[in-house]
């Protein structure tokens, strides 16, 4: 299960990467494989305002959907259009072609409550306890 | 009897096999003091006496009458062809399609019924079917309420008012706000509904014929919808659609409706079949089940339930819909029904209640005293001014046999003397000039 | 196999009109008439027919092949039933007869039907009133659900939640969140019964209701549920019954005795009316008298003169939930069904029920995992987990009973179970019926310790193999294009 060092990560396994105050959203490679082939996303729109830790998203199997929540509060600046034909490349390229959107977050000390790659991966292993 | 297979011998050995001694044994669990305080049912009887009882109460149902009472819900010929083809039981004895591989008949005869209604309503897609127009309006409303993110619903006078009825109901605890708009000479007032409309607005209902059969084009006001935002849901009577405007070449959005008219006996209110149809963006906000087209493994063309994260069983407290049984065996009916008559059919049945009905129209307008009111075109329902009491007329005409209309003064204030009349392709001329003989008489 | 509109040729018909014995009309306007003709089948009625026939065979129902189902009783539909609702004097009778002037008159058998069936479920129930308009199951708790709100509104007590057990059809959940309310969902304990310390704590007086079914989807009776229902009660909140095991509880137990206050009955479950492939259903209502007021009209009434009428003058009612007076069709079936079997035969069918639901779980508990109770009600729940190490999952135990001419049990629900295979085998199956499936799943657990593979595979032997369901999902086709 790949965790990428650069990204800050939530409970509900959402990802964001962080580029001053641009931020690629997405979700991890460990919930990409939890939900299996992934048959659709649901995307905010742009210039959605998000609040921190509401549901903002959907990622949807076959048999399961699942809310994505915002890591950040902000601004959704553009979405990934590919998904909409492609949602595969959410399981294949979870933190790369698989992104959800890019957003303009407004509140950068809201790190402080997301997780870096070695929290992340100390969560992981309780989990699979 | 009661369909229970077993001997003494069996039961004996599976309740070696399970340990226990006695079937009581199993029911352990249930306290004595939840046991049943009664049980007061009678005693079982045969199928002959079952069957005799209720043959018996089947002739206290005035089923003979000559029956001229539309109001939503028609007298249309089934041909015998649609019966044989539902009470096949591979068909009515089974339940949802859940595992596709032994339900390739029923996935598929779902998938051709989507189409059909998609044909019919000019719309892109349509699930497997919702309970009753009446259901499937409150389906639509709230798919607008959710798409739109608005809670303003403008609902047409010219709705069924047993639906608008349904509605308020299953919006009590919702907080959604309805505007109704007034019918003016038969038709939707435009102006009234044009000052309510605003960006607030989720949806606007409308539906055609309307119940007072009068015909509308509504591209006007489906024009208007779209500027601001909102959704345009047509209620439609799908026999009409073998002639009238569809709603997708009017430019809705949802169409819905009662598809009894597609081969489903009246049968004193049900069971029925809600239809809906959409476009195709709209299709993940749709409630109830859907049927794709999807390859197996070796690439040949079979059948699935699909999208299925809308539903209960998924999505739970946020599905789409609580929905999970539907009509399917009354789809299949439809099905059944429009294949049967086909492109060139369906015209036909749809023209057979059009100039019946204008028959009917001129033929009661000869009455002294009688107006057949004329401010819209109609397909195959009308209404009637008499000279008294509609109510009065419809109970004498029962006993020269006939079922003459429905009268409006039932559902509306101040239109007791208002008459709807609906012709189906049934009614014969004979028919026809025995209404007009008798009502003649009677008022 | 091909689509009705791929067979066919232009020009062929299936149905003719009579001739047209009235003059020609004026034709409507262009704008009111349609542009483009639908598309649909060119087809005779021979064509129709076989096309149909063909289909039929392609699935396993009831009359064909066991249907152990779980959850959705898939008993016998006798078919006296049938031709008692297509008579004439039923099936062609106009709804709105009994609403124009003494109409009433003209529909006193199918009133009398409605009456009666109301009053012998009200007895099976325990409940005091009851309503037969709801269309479905869902459709019968959406109806509890609003009654529940009536009731509240009128004491003048807001309450917000909804309690379900994390064990509950999904209906409950949903049908509770579109009435208006927010859901709590209390977990399982450790013996399969719904988590009584979590349920006290989470019970005060924003809870409007509490929804059970009774045996619940594990198949079992939970001894403590008067004391689940005196909880609630106690804080105010009324108690649901899910009546979908209803078939368990046949002159054994009744959920008014429990104290239910609300109850839904499946009559295509309980009293033995066909599935339809999905439909039509019937959720009639019942419920205890300070909720009586409440019912949707129109109710119907017996006069005293003997007569049946159709009440609308309820003030408290929440109204029309129906167009009319529910899936009449269906409640004819289900009242001949109880008018045929009687006391008696009601409580066989409850007594058989469970005997083969614990036939099933005798023979098939030494090869499969059973995570909850020793014995059942009407159905057993399995756990296909001992052979999921091997690769067997409860999909894969599915597709190969269907190769075997077995409708599957019901999979991967109740949620809480994994891998789950839920057996209802119902009380009209015949040991022979029941050892020959029940052999066949012993088989596969055999086949997934030595054989897995001859497992995964199937199905080979039907029309199609394992469908492509993502890609269904990816790229929806839902409707055939000319």
């Amino acid at each position: 299960m790949k965790i990428p060092k650069d990204l800050f990560y939530t409970k509900d396994h959402e990802w964001a990467r962080l580029e001053g105050k641009k931020a690629y959203i997405g979700i991890t490679d460990y919930a990409q494989a939890a939900l299996g082939d992934i048959t659709f996303a649901g995307l905010p729109k742009k210039g959605d305002m998000l609040k921190q830790a509401e549901a903002i998203a959907t990622v949807e199997s076959v048999k399961a959907a699942s809310d994505v929540y915002a890591p950040f509060s902000g601004k959704v600046t553009a979405i990934n259009e590919d998904l909409a034909a492609h949602p595969e490349f959410i399981n294949r390229s979870p933190y790369d072609e698989g992104y959800f959107f890019i957003m303009e977050i407004s509140d950068e000390s809201e790190k402080a409550k997301l997780m870096d790659a070695a929290a992340y991966e100390q969560y992981m292993e309780g989990i699979s306890k | 009897m009661n369909y229970i297979p077993h001997t003494k011998d069996d039961v004996g050995k599976m309740l070696e096999t399970i340990g226990v001694s006695s079937i009581d044994s199993l029911f352990s669990d249930i306290p004595q003091a939840l046991r049943p305080k009664s049980f007061n049912i009678p005693q079982g009887r045969s199928e002959l006496e079952v069957t005799e009882r209720l043959r018996r109460l089947s002739l206290k149902n005035a089923a003979h009458l000559i029956n001229f009472v539309g109001a939503g819900f028609y007298d249309h010929f089934i041909p015998a062809a649609v019966d044989a083809i539902v009470n096949r039981p591979e068909f009515y004895t089974a339940y949802t399609p859940y595992q596709p591989e032994c339900s390739q008949g029923w996935l598929q005869a779902i998938y051709e019924y989507q189409t059909v209604i998609c044909e019919l309503t000019g719309l892109d897609a349509a699930n497997a079917s919702l309970y009753d127009g009446g259901t499937a309006i409150y389906e639509a409303a709230m798919m607008a309420v959710r798409l739109t993110k608005r809670n303003k619903i403008i609902m047409d006078s010219g709705v069924n008012l047993i639906y608008r009825t349904m509605l308020y109901t299953y919006t009590s605890n919702l907080s959604v706000e309805f505007v109704e708009i007034p019918v003016v000479h038969g038709q939707s007032s435009r102006e009234e509904l044009f000052k309510h409309l605003d960006d607030k607005t989720a949806a606007v209902i409308l539906q055609n014929p309307n119940f007072f059969g009068a015909v509308d084009d509504y591209t006007d006001i489906v024009e208007r919808v779209h500027k601001h935002g909102a959704l345009a849901v047509a209620s439609v009577y799908p026999v009409s659609l073998g002639m009238l405007r569809s709603p997708g070449e009017t430019g809705f959005d949802i169409a819905v409706g009662e598809g009894q008219s597609l081969g489903i006996p009246l049968s004193f209110g049900g069971p029925y079949l809600g239809f809906m149809a959409a476009k195709k963006e709209l299709v993940r906000q749709m409630p109830g089940r859907i049927v794709g087209a999807t390859v197996d493994k070796d690439g040949k063309r079979g059948f699935v339930l699909t999208l299925q994260t809308r539903e209960q069983h998924i999505r739970r407290e946020k599905a789409t819909s609580n929905i999970c049984s539907n009509e399917a065996l009354c789809a299949l009916r439809a099905a059944v029904f429009v294949s049967l008559l086909g492109t060139e059919g369906l015209k036909e049945l749809a023209q057979r209640n059009f100039e019946k009905a204008e028959f009917a129209k001129c033929e009661l307008s000869k009455i002294p005293g009688v107006e057949v009111k004329r401010s819209s075109p109609t397909f195959n329902e009308f209404t009637v001014l008499l000279p008294g009491h509609a109510d009065e007329a419809v109970y004498s005409m029962i006993d020269k046999g006939f079922a003459c209309g429905f009268p409006l003064g039932r559902f509306y204030k101040g239109m007791d003397r208002y008459l709807l009349v609906a012709v189906t392709e049934k009614r014969t001329r004979e028919d026809i000039r025995g209404l007009v003989d008798s009502l003649e008489a009677v008022l | 196999m091909k689509l009705i509109f791929e067979k066919g040729r232009h020009g062929r018909r299936g149905y003719v009109q009579a001739k047209s014995d009235v003059p020609e009309a004026k034709p409507l306007d262009k704008r009111y008439r349609r542009h483009k003709d639908p598309c649909l089948a060119f087809v005779s009625e021979l064509d129709v027919v076989r096309h149909y026939s063909e289909l039929s065979r392609l699935n396993y129902s009831v009359d064909t092949n066991f249907y152990p189902l779980g959850s959705c009783t898939m008993k016998y539909n006798p078919k006296f039933t049938e031709r008692i609702a297509s008579l004439d004097g039923f099936a062609q009778v106009h709804p709105l007869l009994p609403q124009i002037s003494g109409g009433g008159m003209l529909a006193q058998g199918s009133l009398e039907v409605l009456y009666d069936t109301e009053k012998l479920l009200a007895e099976i129930t325990g409940m005091s009133a009851f309503t037969m308009q709801p269309l479905a199951g869902a459709h019968g708790e959406l109806t509890g659900v609003m009654l529940v709100a009536a009731y509240h509104k009128a004491s003048g007590s807001r309450r917000k939640y909804v309690i379900v057990p994390d064990s509950s059809h999904g209906t409950n959940p949903a049908s509770a969140a579109i009435a208006g309310y927010d859901v709590i969902v209390i977990r399982t304990a450790a013996d399969g019964y719904m988590d009584l310390e979590e349920y006290k704590r989470r019970m005060d007086g924003n809870v409007a209701a509490v929804m059970l079914t009774c045996p619940d989807t594990l198949g079992l009776f939970n001894p403590r549920i008067k004391e689940i229902a005196d909880i609630a009660h106690k804080a105010g909140a009324l108690m649901y019954y899910d009546g979908a095991n209803l078939n368990a509880m046949l002159g054994k137990c009744r959920p008014g005795d429990i104290g239910f206050d609300v109850v839904h009955i499946n009559l295509h479950k309980t009293f033995a009316t066909p599935h339809g492939g999905g439909g039509p259903g019937a959720g009639p209502v019942g419920v205890s008298g300070k909720l009586a007021d409440f019912l949707p009209i129109p109710r119907v009434i017996r006069r005293t003169d003997g007569t049946f009428a159709l009440d609308y003058h309820r003030h408290k009612s929440i109204g029309y939930i129906a167009p009319f007076y529910g899936n009449f069709g269906v409640v004819l079936k289900a009242y001949a069904y109880m008018l045929l079997l009687g006391r008696e035969g009601l409580i066989g069918a409850a007594e058989t029920a469970v005997l083969n639901a614990n036939y099933c779980l005798a023979r098939l508990k030494g090869h499969y995992e059973l995570p909850y109770g020793r014995t059942c009600m009407h159905e057993c729940v399995f756990s296909a987990s001992r052979q999921a190490k091997n690769g067997v999952h409860a999909i894969d135990i599915a597709k190969y009973l269907i190769d075997r001419g077995y409708h599957p049990p019901t999979i991967y629900f109740p949620l809480i179970v994994k891998e789950a295979l839920m057996i209802e085998p119902t009380e009209t199956e015949s040991k022979e019926t029941l050892d020959g499936f029940l052999d066949t799943m012993v088989e596969i657990a055999r086949l997934a310790e030595k054989d897995p593979a001859s497992v995964t595979q199937a199905p080979l032997h039907m029309p199609v193999k394992r469908l492509d369901e993502t890609k269904a999902a990816r790229e929806p086709n839902l409707r055939w294009q000319p």
